[in-house]
Formats: structure tokens, C-alpha cells, sequence
């Protein structure tokens, strides 16, 4: 397959990410592998355990002990990430690739200003900047996200959710990365404030030309907002493809079943939950992950690991963009 | 899993061993050291005074012609009695308190937060100076327990009562609740076990509390007159002037004494605390 | 800052002295033999010069609270006293008044104790603040192990080894004492050097021995602090871990260890009081320890209820002081 016209913004390929703990290691993340173009939106959705954040973290290099990251290579644009030095990957940190976290209610120091942590972001990467400079880009960015200037001289107690939220997202573009991670950006937020929110991340993600992960499991929210989808399962990429594609015809059983209990205006009826729990990422089952509670599972699935595979080729073999993938024995996968 | 060997725990626990073996140490010094050496000689006027440290009179006597160490193997159970009555029934009425206080809630908990609270700005000791000073009678050394043990019940029962506030509400009281299970089988069987660590930890910090109270009151005088424990040795060896006349063998064996008992108190709740807190204790 | 919430903290600042001094006037009521009484009888039974005086004070002290009077009376003239600072007559040194003797001995101790404790905060708090930082020097680490050790060791007793070794053994530092015996105060540089030279030791054994509890204390707020999530989230944002400890860990942890401050006064100050005890000097706390040995009961009263208020004094300013630290109190309802 030939490199695509440069406009890879992310490149993930065999992610590997275990906790090591006395019990032995556990799989939070097990060989996940994808391309995020620049200025699409990709969508990552799973359940709690799916290994989703784990991923949003290893990428910003933010695991901690006894997490490692055992292998794999995440390449953003000219830079390995995972081959860096502390502290070039410092200084890739929200220069190149920023975050912004789940629950940025608790991640804003409470004794700072808001201004303040802003210029702390800026100053971290940027030297030389004078007071006025500073003074200048942090209304600017405050600006981008439709907050009050004023907002600066604020403690992160005075502010609401969706503010806070906002204040994120203004320091997540400060120094205009190619990719921004949003894990959950609303999901402690009432659902008018969610829509805003969005609205603003996109309205600032196109300003910039960035790509976004957008890390959740609200299916709903990720059927407005994204250009493709990749869903987790057990520290897995089960499935991944163009949005309206994968919702109307799901290639995995997984899927098909999230799909299913969305309720839309058409489909009137009883839903479905997705019976057995989530398996042990300590000690998974063999074979694919989700085989013991698959409807559809075959000979083959409890004892091989299916790889993901093109299921429906796109209209341009390059571009993987259109493409459908699957990691299901159901599906034998066809050449690009 | 195989039961690991006492070995093992306590190489994984070296503060909790280590401490344990000092307060064992120090508990076992007053029985043992009786057999060897005649308490008798703690007694005012059985041997020369002021003599320093011999072989006949190991650590010297002091102005009264006591032989200082019978007066420390006959002393330092005193001061530990002191402690861990004083302890155990601070505790005791700490556990009960901040059991109620956390279980009931209410203007209970509010009452007995306050006088928790506004009795430990006010410094203990003087106020058992007050106490101790009008009382007037001749204090005798489970009298000292008791008055210092007025002190030590209000950091067990701010804790006993945190914990107890944090578990009323968890998830296992619930569920003990709707499966029909009465207050005091719940009490019993899901919060008491919890709450050992607790419990274990409360009692060792009271018990040093109690001990340092005790040697304070008696240092000033207060304590039991006649007794040898070591806060009234201190206070004699004061009171003789034995530091100007260089008596140290007078002054130094108590303290030493002293700072093993603390220092392994101190080590128990460490290791205590580690168990009970694992995430505290990793190195960053 | 909102004044309600300084109303708040001037309240509790009154009911912890109003409680202090209830405490104190019910004490004595409660033996079988009034004690007080006892002791002005006594005083006035050893005669003397200062019969008829005493005689005068013993029938003041029944008028104001005789038994003949009702429980409540009496209560109320004694707060009414205590306002006043009024605290008696002192019994052994008659007929210097009780408030006397111990205002004259306060600038001593309170000298001696803040700056002693303001010190040890201050190391203490940033030794414990390296220790908590993953590129402190390794020696760092070595201290901790003796600074606990010392820390389980009461003040005095600290003490009482250091005079011997500094002052007898090795005669670099005085046995005692405010100043050198013999002198009288006066405002002049030599005699502040002589003050300042007897006051290292004892301000010595008070800083070493709380210097390893404050260590303690901030390496735990600072383990705890580490663990939040805006130090992850400015880690996540590239900061420079310098800027990352300072701003974010230490700023933090420093509310919690100031709390701490405010709630070991009670500590500080008792053992404070020993340490004076034992080197002679001229404090409030040798002036109660006189008064125990002879049952001045009023200055040991005085100085129970002086120490209290001061206690309660520093509480209140700290109390003040901490929303200019964390500006979330001030906002608090």
C-alpha cells in the first residue's frame, strides 16, 4: 500500500500496553493499529476496560507505573513518538499532539488561575513571550471558545462544568497541535451543553486543520460527531470504518450489537443489552476476546486471535478513509 | 496460596517487626531484670549516694542512695502501665464516642465533634496541671493512668468516626442492610472487622500519647510521689540539680528508656500504616 | 473576605477560651475540700508580715466565691475576671498580682516558641517537600531515618540532652537560664546577643525534635497531592517537572500542612513549656512549674487560661491567614 499524500496526521501500529501487576501483566491494550488523516475525526468507542483511554494516554506517552508500554510505534508526522527522550516528548506535549482530559473539572489546579495555567502551557514551549504577548494569545484563546476574557482571572472554582470544559479545550489549542485527543470531553455534561461544547471543539479543530480522536462510549454522540469510528474491545480494535457505513452495516458481532441498542427514531422495540460481562484483561480468554459472548461465534473463534482485516474495500484503494475493517473469523477480508 | 512464613512477613514489614521487638524489649526489661537484680534497692537509701556507675551498681546511684538500675527495672513497668491503661481506656471511650458520633449522627455527632475538637486545641497538659493540681490527693500510679487517659480519648475518636462515617454509607452496609441483617449484626460483622487497623492504630497512638502526658505531668512534679516510674525519676534528678553536678547516669538511663518506648511505638503505627495505607508508602 | 466567615472563626476563638476557663473554675470545685481555700488558710495559718494582708485577700476570695454564694454567681464574677485578665493575687509571692508575674514572663516564651516552631516549619516542611520529589539527592533519603527517630523524642527530654552535652560537657552553650544570672535587663545590643546565645539550645531541642514531624507530614501531603489529577494534567501538558512540583505539588500540599500547623499548637506549646522547665528559662512555663511546687493555684490558673488564649490567638490568625493561601475558603458559605 503507498503512503497516502502525506495527509497522515497519526500513524498507530501494534500498540501494546500492559499493567504489570503481583497478579501478572494485565492486557490494557493489546496490538492496536490505525491512521488518523489530517483533519478527519475518529471516534473510539468502547466499553469501560476496552482499553480506549489506555490509548489516548500511550499516545500522549502518559502511562504510568506498572502500566508500560511494551511495543509498537505511533508515528506523528516526522516524529516517533514512543523513540523520544523525556524530554523531547515534553516538548512534543501539546505542541504537537495535545490532550484534553476526561474530567477537566479536577485537572485544573485550584489555587492558579485560570490565565495562569494557560500561560504555564504556552511558556512551557515557547520562550521570550512578554507579558503583554501572553496577555494577547490567552484572551485570543479564551476568545476561540467563546469565553469572556475576563475568564482569565478566575479560579477554576468559579467556573461551571461546560466552562471548565471550554478552558480545556482553549489550552488543548494554545500551541496549535496537528492532533488533539478529546477523551470524554462531555460526559459530565448536561446534553445542551454537550451540543456547544462539540460544536466548539469542531468549529476550532477545522480552524486548525487538526485531527481528532474523539475517545467515548456514548455511541449517540459519536454518531453526530465523527467521520469514522473505531471500536475497542478487551484492549482490542474489533472493528473500524466511515461512520454511516459502520452503523448501517456493522461486520462485527460486537458492533452489531451496539448498534442495535441505539435507539433511533425508525427502530421502535425492545433493546437489547449485550449479555455476560466484560472478560479479564488478566487473564482474557483465548481465541478473540469476545467469543464467549458472541451470538454469532463459530469453530475457531475460542482458540484463534482473528486480525483485523479490510472487510468492505473503499472506492480509492489508498485511502483508508472509506475503508471497513474487522477483526472477526466470520469474515475472510479482501485485498486492497 | 501458601501461608508465608513468619519470615517473610516480617522481612515485608520492617518497621512493624522492628517496632514490635522494641516494645517487646522494653515490656519484657521490668519482669526479666527483677529476676537478676533486688528491687529492693530502688528504695531510698540502700546503697552510697551519688556514686557513678560501678560494677556492683551498674548505673550508679542517685541522690537518695537508690540504685538506679533496680529503680529502672522497677520503674519502667510503671510508666508502661500508666500508658496502656491509659490507652486501652482512652480508646475505649474514643471507640465508643466516635462510634456514635459517626453511626448516629446529628447534633450527637455535632456535640461530640465540638468537644472533641475544642479540647485538643486546649493543651492537655496543662489542662491535667488543673486536674491534677486540684484534685490534691496522693496520686497513685493507676490514678495517673486515669487522668492522662481524660486525654488521650480524642484523636481515636475523630478516627474511629471518619471510618465510620465512610463505611456507613458504603456499599457493603447497604447491601448487609436490605438482606435483613439487624444494627448490631451489622455493626458486628461488617464494620468491626474493618475497622481493626483502625482500632490497632488508635490504640498505639493513644498509648504514646498517654506515656508522653505521663512523663510530662510527672516531670513537673505531679505525678505519683513515691513511685519510681521514669517520668518522676527525671523530675528528682531535676529537682537535685544533677545536671550542674554532672550526674548523668541519673537522668540518662530514664530518657533512653523513654526514647525506646517512643521510637517503638512510633515504628508500630509506621508499619501499621503501611499496612493499612500500602499507596502512602511507595517511593516516588 | 466575607465577613461572616472572620465572624465564624472569632466565635470558635471565644468558645474555645470561654471553655478553658469553665474548665478551670470547675476543677477545683470538684474535689470534696475546696483546694484554693485550703491554700489561703494555709497561707494565712504560716503568718508573718503579711497576716493581715492575707487575711484581706481570704476574705475577698470568700466574698467572691464563698460557698455561701450561689454556683452561678460565682461563675459569672470569675468570666467577668477572666475578661479582665483579673486572675488574683499570686499566694507565694504576695502580693504581686498573678497577671504580673505572668505577662512579665510571656514575651520569653512567645519569642522563644514562635520563632523556634516558625523555623522547624519551615525546614521541616521543605525537607519533607525534597523528599517527595523523585530528583532529590539521594542523601536526602538518609536523613529521614535519624529525623524520625528524633521526632519521637518529647522536646524536653531533647533537651535536657543537649544542655548536657553542649552546655556541661562540651561548656559552648549556657546551662540556662534567660540571660546570664546576675545581669539585669536592659535594652542594649549585648544584652540581646546574651539572650539570643541562651536562647539557641532550647530553640534547638524544639527545632530538632519537630523538624522530623513536619518532614513527615509534608512528604504525605506531598504523596497524596502527586496522586491528583491537575499535577497529571500539567505533566500532560509538557510542563517542566520543576514548574510541575513547585506550582502545582508544593503550592498544594502546603494548604493541608498549614492545617496541621494550627491543629499542633496545642502540642507545641506544652511541650514548650517543658523545655523551659528544663533549662531555667524565665517563661511562662517556669513560672507555672513554681507555682505547682508551691500550689499557687492562682497563677497556675492564670497561666492555664493566658496559654489558652494565646493558643487560641495564633489559631485565629492562622484561621485568616489560610484563604489568602486557597482561594476557594473565602467563597465558602
Amino acid at each position: 500500500m503507498s503512503r497516502a499524500d502525506g495527509r497522515i496526521a497519526l500513524r498507530v501500529e501494534d500498540l501494546r500496553v500492559h499493567y504489570h501487576t503481583e497478579r501478572g501483566p494485565v492486557r490494557a491494550v493489546e496490538g492496536v493499529s490505525f491512521e488518523l488523516y489530517a483533519g478527519e475525526r475518529l471516534g473510539l468507542v468502547g466499553e469501560s476496560g476496552s482499553g480506549k483511554t489506555t490509548t489516548a494516554m500511550a499516545l500522549m506517552r502518559l502511562i504510568r507505573a506498572p502500566g508500560r508500554i511494551e511495543s509498537g510505534q505511533v508515528q506523528l508526522g516526522d516524529l516517533e513518538l514512543l523513540s523520544l527522550s523525556d524530554e523531547q516528548m515534553r516538548q512534543a506535549r501539546f505542541a504537537r499532539i495535545s490532550l484534553i482530559p476526561q474530567g477537566v473539572m479536577n485537572s485544573l489546579n485550584p489555587v492558579m488561575r485560570v490565565g495562569a495555567q494557560i500561560t504555564d502551557t504556552i511558556q512551557a514551549h515557547q520562550e521570550g513571550l512578554t507579558r503583554e504577548q501572553l496577555q494577547e494569545r490567552v484572551h485570543e484563546l479564551l476568545g476561540f471558545v467563546e469565553l469572556d476574557p475576563s475568564t482569565s482571572r478566575m479560579y477554576p472554582h468559579e467556573l461551571s462544568g461546560g466552562m471548565k470544559q471550554r478552558v480545556g479545550m482553549a489550552i488543548s489549542v494554545a500551541l496549535k497541535p496537528q492532533v488533539i485527543i478529546a477523551d470524554e470531553p462531555t460526559s459530565a455534561l448536561d446534553v445542551v451543553v454537550q451540543k456547544r461544547v462539540m460544536d466548539t471543539l469542531f468549529r476550532v479543530q477545522r480552524d486548525l486543520d487538526a485531527a481528532v480522536i474523539l475517545v467515548g462510549h456514548d455511541m449517540g454522540l459519536m454518531a453526530q460527531c465523527v467521520d469514522r469510528l473505531g471500536v475497542m474491545y478487551a484492549g482490542r480494535l474489533v472493528e473500524i470504518g466511515p461512520i454511516q457505513q459502520l452503523l448501517e452495516q456493522p461486520q462485527h458481532p460486537y458492533t452489531r450489537l451496539l448498534v442495535s441498542s441505539l435507539p433511533s427514531l425508525e427502530r421502535k422495540g425492545v433493546f437489547r443489552g449485550i449479555p455476560g460481562i466484560t472478560p479479564s484483561l488478566l487473564d482474557p480468554p483465548p481465541g478473540c476476546p469476545f467469543h464467549p459472548r458472541c451470538p454469532e461465534a463459530i469453530d475457531g473463534c475460542a482458540t484463534r486471535v482473528p486480525e483485523l482485516l479490510t472487510v468492505v474495500a473503499g472506492l480509492d484503494g489508498n485511502d483508508a478513509r472509506h475503508r471497513q475493517q474487522a477483526a472477526c473469523h466470520l469474515h475472510t477480508g479482501v485485498d486492497v | 496460596m501458601t501461608r508465608p512464613s513468619f519470615g517473610a512477613m516480617a522481612r515485608q514489614q520492617p518497621q512493624l517487626t522492628a517496632g514490635l521487638v522494641i516494645v517487646f524489649l522494653v515490656v519484657a526489661f521490668g519482669p526479666v531484670g527483677s529476676v537478676f537484680v533486688d528491687t529492693d534497692l530502688s528504695r531510698v537509701g540502700s546503697a552510697a549516694a551519688n556514686t557513678s556507675p560501678s560494677a556492683e551498681h551498674p548505673l550508679g546511684t542517685d541522690a537518695a542512695g537508690r540504685d538506679l538500675l533496680a529503680v529502672m527495672i522497677a520503674g519502667t513497668p510503671l510508666t508502661l502501665r500508666i500508658g496502656f491503661i491509659a490507652g486501652a481506656v482512652g480508646l475505649g471511650i474514643g471507640t465508643l464516642l466516635g462510634f456514635i458520633a459517626g453511626y448516629f449522627g446529628g447534633w450527637i455527632d455535632t456535640l461530640i465533634r465540638g468537644a472533641a475538637d475544642v479540647l485538643m486545641t486546649i493543651p492537655g497538659l496543662l489542662f491535667l496541671v488543673v486536674l491534677a493540681t486540684s484534685l490534691q490527693a496522693t496520686v497513685t500510679v493507676n490514678m495517673m493512668a486515669l487522668v492522662v487517659a481524660s486525654l488521650a480519648w480524642m484523636i481515636p475518636t475523630r478516627t474511629i468516626r471518619s471510618q465510620v462515617l465512610s463505611m456507613r454509607e458504603a456499599g457493603y452496609v447497604q447491601v448487609a442492610r436490605l438482606s435483613g441483617l439487624g444494627d448490631l449484626e451489622i455493626i458486628a460483622r461488617e464494620l468491626l472487622p474493618n475497622l481493626l487497623p483502625y482500632l490497632a492504630a488508635s490504640f498505639v497512638s493513644a498509648v504514646g500519647a498517654a506515656v508522653l502526658a505521663s512523663i510530662g505531668l510527672e516531670a513537673l512534679g505531679l505525678g505519683p510521689q513515691n513511685e519510681p516510674t521514669l517520668g518522676m525519676t527525671i523530675y528528682w534528678a531535676l529537682y537535685y540539680t544533677s545536671l550542674l553536678r554532672g550526674i548523668w547516669w541519673w537522668w540518662a538511663p530514664p530518657i533512653i528508656m523513654i526514647v525506646l518506648i517512643f521510637v517503638g511505638l512510633f515504628l508500630v503505627s509506621m508499619g501499621l500504616d503501611r499496612i493499612a495505607n500500602p499507596r502512602m508508602w511507595k517511593t516516588p | 473576605m466575607p465577613a461572616n466567615y472572620l465572624v465564624r472563626r472569632f466565635a470558635v476563638f471565644l468558645i474555645i477560651v470561654w471553655a478553658g476557663a469553665t474548665i478551670n473554675f470547675f476543677m477545683p470545685r470538684l474535689a470534696p475540700v475546696n483546694p484554693i481555700r485550703e491554700r489561703l488558710l494555709q497561707a494565712v495559718s504560716f503568718g508573718g508580715a503579711g497576716k493581715t494582708d492575707m487575711e484581706a485577700v481570704v476574705a475577698t476570695y470568700e466574698a467572691k466565691f464563698g460557698l455561701d454564694q450561689p454556683l452561678w454567681k460565682q461563675y459569672l464574677r470569675y468570666i467577668g475576671d477572666v475578661a479582665r485578665l483579673d486572675f488574683g493575687v499570686s499566694i507565694a509571692n504576695f502580693p504581686s498580682r498573678a497577671s504580673d508575674i505572668i505577662l512579665r514572663a510571656l514575651p520569653w516564651t512567645l519569642g522563644l516558641l514562635t520563632i523556634a516552631t516558625l523555623i522547624a516549619f519551615a525546614i521541616g516542611t521543605l525537607l519533607g517537600a525534597l523528599l517527595a520529589w523523585p530528583k532529590s539527592p539521594a542523601l536526602l533519603h538518609y536523613l529521614s531515618a535519624p529525623l524520625l527517630a528524633l521526632s519521637a523524642i518529647p522536646y524536653y527530654l531533647l533537651g535536657l540532652v543537649l544542655v548536657f552535652a553542649l552546655g556541661f560537657t562540651l561548656r559552648v552553650f549556657p546551662l540556662g537560664g534567660g540571660f546570664a544570672l546576675g545581669t539585669l535587663p536592659k535594652p542594649s545590643l549585648s544584652f540581646a546577643i546574651d539572650v539570643v546565645y541562651h536562647s539557641i539550645v532550647p530553640a534547638l531541642s524544639i527545632v530538632l525534635s519537630s523538624v522530623g514531624f513536619w518532614a513527615l507530614s509534608m512528604r504525605g501531603m506531598m504523596v497524596t497531592v502527586q496522586g491528583e489529577d491537575y499535577v497529571n494534567y500539567a505533566e500532560a501538558r509538557g510542563l517542566k517537572s520543576r514548574d510541575v512540583f513547585i506550582r502545582y505539588a508544593v503550592r498544594n500540599a502546603l494548604l493541608p500542612q498549614t492545617t496541621s500547623l494550627a491543629l499542633a499548637m496545642g502540642y507545641v506549646v506544652s511541650g514548650a513549656v517543658l523545655v523551659e522547665v528544663v533549662f531555667a528559662y524565665p517563661g511562662v512555663g517556669t513560672v507555672l512549674f513554681r507555682a505547682i511546687q508551691t500550689f499557687d493555684y492562682f497563677v497556675i490558673y492564670g497561666v492555664v487560661v493566658m496559654v489558652i488564649l494565646a493558643i487560641a490567638l495564633a489559631t485565629l490568625i492562622l484561621d485568616i491567614v489560610y484563604p489568602l493561601l486557597d482561594p476557594r475558603i473565602a467563597y465558602k458559605r
